[in-house]
């Protein structure tokens, strides 16, 4: 009885698992069109993308508007600082998340319930943006590289995910190594960072992908054009497009061919792929670990 | 030669143990330091900006020339008018906003039952995969994405919907004033809720097989399986959620409503981080500060009474 009323699909069912299919086919659609649609548009000729004729598939694909735009010299260098501060800044949190959160574990250490906990509460509450801003004033942080990078380097989460993930770790490894003379910091690089990759390597995507994504600190820290990132330089062109115009006027290279003139669209939709670029590439990659790196911060968080 | 080394050991260890015990401490500590350091200068050391809340504070004038006004500015938001009708105006957008937040706060679950009755494994795996993508760019990229397909001169589908007769020529969908919280809630939604989802399921996928199996023996229809299987085992996840949002009644952040701001959609746009920002760049920093100053205790506060509630209810604390 069961095994038939199994076997044959009601219309209720059949009704409910299309509607249902069909609903996350559009949301993943939706998620997915406008990378798409961007990229289509960024290889397609100029002409016919600003007359609105590239909607689904590419025509009379070319590469020029990305060699053009990266022929910007404000551009290359920022995503320069982008790429600076997106692999310094991750070593740095990366490195110290991992020896703190290793460090929290002893339980010999002086203080360190109160030392955890100050560093833990900091995720909850915050001075304010001007202060913080004043004080990063004071310090002398602003227009300078060390603030996309110093900052960063405590990241209370991260810390957390580490120690969790070391007091799991059967305390005989650390043991029969210290009874053979290792101290912490050998420890610490033959058998913890080993044994912690899989939550490293969480760690680390997590942050490269922030440190790719900030922007608030550059709107409030740099006044000069040279600290800039990839992401305030597209939120720019986003909001000035007269400047924008004049980037283009002013750059002979970026009317050499009619067809694939330059223009402010063209110039926007072009930054914006080079900036979502690395993350589409690189998201495949990551996309495993991920999930892991939640489910721990769920249970500790 | 009569004492095997183990014995020698044990017989060692007592003297010994201690002093090496008293020396790891501090050794352990001091290996710390300089992260603990770290720690209080970038979060603990902007608490003392507090002070020019309290002060005539002009960039570039240094604090000691400036004079101390005591409460003025926290007295300007009730006694200022225009002030007050500033504040209550940044105020109603950031609690309609982080309302809307709260109620739609079961979207992802929704999303986690629904995707979990999906039968074909190879497509949740597809949608779980590419609905998570959004969560990882920046809300500048998601901006630019609206840009080009919302802009009034050629984003297509503005074109499609003048094409239908749906909306105005003119109709300029980024720098609407109208329904900018629901926009700004439906960006959130398409940016976060592949993400928001993966707790859920992970919760789903925890939940008992046999449950279901004895339900469906017992000819229990999809959706009380789901009401009295699925719905308590992702109930807890919910809640704690729940709480952390109550937390966060006026931390809105303000990086979505930073790149989606312009002259058009400022005044329904602006929370309240969006506003310290704002006139903090209008050059009036001490306002500025003392309304962050405000904001600082009041989400401590929240958060306490949020983790309260949760200690009554749960027996648990989220903190």
């Amino acid at each position: 009885m069961i095994q038939l009323k199994r076997k044959k699909l009601k219309p209720g069912e059949v009704f409910f698992q299309s509607i249902n299919y069909l609903l996350f086919g559009l949301f993943t659609l939706s998620c997915i069109y406008p990378f798409y649609y961007l990229f289509i548009n960024t290889i397609s000729s100029n002409d016919l993308s600003a007359a609105g004729y590239i909607k689904f598939y590419p025509r009379d694909i070319h590469f020029d508007n990305y060699f053009k735009v990266l022929s910007i010299s404000g551009l290359s260098h920022a995503a320069l600082v982008s790429v600076y501060r997106t692999v310094v800044g991750t070593l740095l949190t990366v490195g110290a998340s991992a020896f703190l959160g290793y460090l929290f574990t002893k339980k010999e250490m002086w203080g360190r319930q109160v030392w955890y906990r100050s560093v833990v509460v900091t995720m909850y509450f915050s001075a304010g943006l001007i202060p913080w801003y004043i004080t990063m004033n004071n310090l002398h942080l602003t227009n300078n590289y060390l603030a996309y990078i110093l900052p960063s380097i405590i990241t209370p989460f991260n810390i957390i995910l580490v120690k969790t993930f070391v007091e799991a770790i059967p305390p005989s490894l650390e043991e029969s190594a210290s009874m053979d003379g290792a101290g912490y910091i050998r420890v610490f690089w033959s058998i913890i960072i080993p044994l912690t990759t899989p939550i490293l390597a969480t760690i680390t995507i997590f942050s490269a992908v922030n440190q790719w994504n900030s922007f608030i600190d550059t709107a409030f820290l740099m006044t000069d054009t040279k600290y800039f990132t990839l992401q305030f330089l597209l939120w720019r062109y986003l909001n000035e497009s007269s400047s924008l115009a004049a980037l283009i006027r002013n750059s002979p290279d970026m009317a050499a061919s009619i067809q694939n003139m330059q223009t402010p669209t063209s110039v926007r939709m072009t930054v914006t792929m080079i900036v979502v670029l690395p993350i589409l590439i690189v998201y495949p990659f990551f996309q495993r670990f991920f999930v892991k790196g939640i489910m721990i911060g769920a249970v500790k968080g | 030669m009569g004492v095997t080394s183990g014995e020698l050991i044990r017989s060692v260890q007592p003297v010994k143990r201690p002093r090496r015990k008293m020396a790891n401490k501090f050794k352990l500590f001091f290996m710390a330091l300089p992260f603990l350091i770290v720690t209080f200068i970038f979060y603990y050391l902007p608490i003392s900006g507090w002070i020019y809340a309290f002060y005539d504070f002009i960039p570039g004038i240094p604090l000691s020339d400036t004079p101390y006004v005591g409460l003025k500015w926290f007295r300007t938001i009730v006694s200022n008018p225009t002030q007050t009708a500033e504040v209550m105006r940044v105020l109603k957008n950031t609690l309609a906003m982080s309302s809307l937040g709260l109620i739609t706060s079961v979207f992802p679950v929704i999303f986690a039952i629904l995707l979990s009755e999906v039968k074909a494994g190879w497509y949740r795996k597809l949608v779980q995969t590419l609905t998570t993508i959004p969560n990882f760019i920046s809300w500048i990229l998601v901006y630019a994405l609206a840009f080009s397909l919302f802009s009034v001169d050629n984003g297509v589908i503005s074109h499609i919907l003048v094409q239908f007769g749906l909306v105005g020529e003119d109709f300029n969908f980024l720098a609407s004033n109208s329904n900018i919280w629901v926009t700004m809630i439906a960006w959130y939604w398409w940016k976060s809720l592949g993400w928001g989802a993966i707790l859920y399921l992970a919760a789903i996928a925890g939940i008992d097989q046999e449950l279901y199996e004895a339900a469906e023996v017992d000819g229990a229809s999809r959706f009380r399986k789901i009401w009295h299987i699925t719905v308590p085992g992702i109930i807890p996840t919910f809640f704690v959620l729940l709480l952390l949002s109550i937390g966060n009644l006026v931390n809105n952040g303000m990086e979505q409503y930073f790149a989606f701001q312009n002259a058009m959609n400022k005044d329904s746009i602006e929370v309240l981080d969006l506003y310290v920002y704002n006139i903090a760049f209008a050059n009036n920093f001490p306002f500025a500060t003392a309304v962050s100053m405000l904001k600082s205790v009041v989400s401590v506060v929240l958060l306490f009474a949020a983790n309260t509630l949760s200690k009554v209810v749960r027996d648990e604390s989220i903190i």
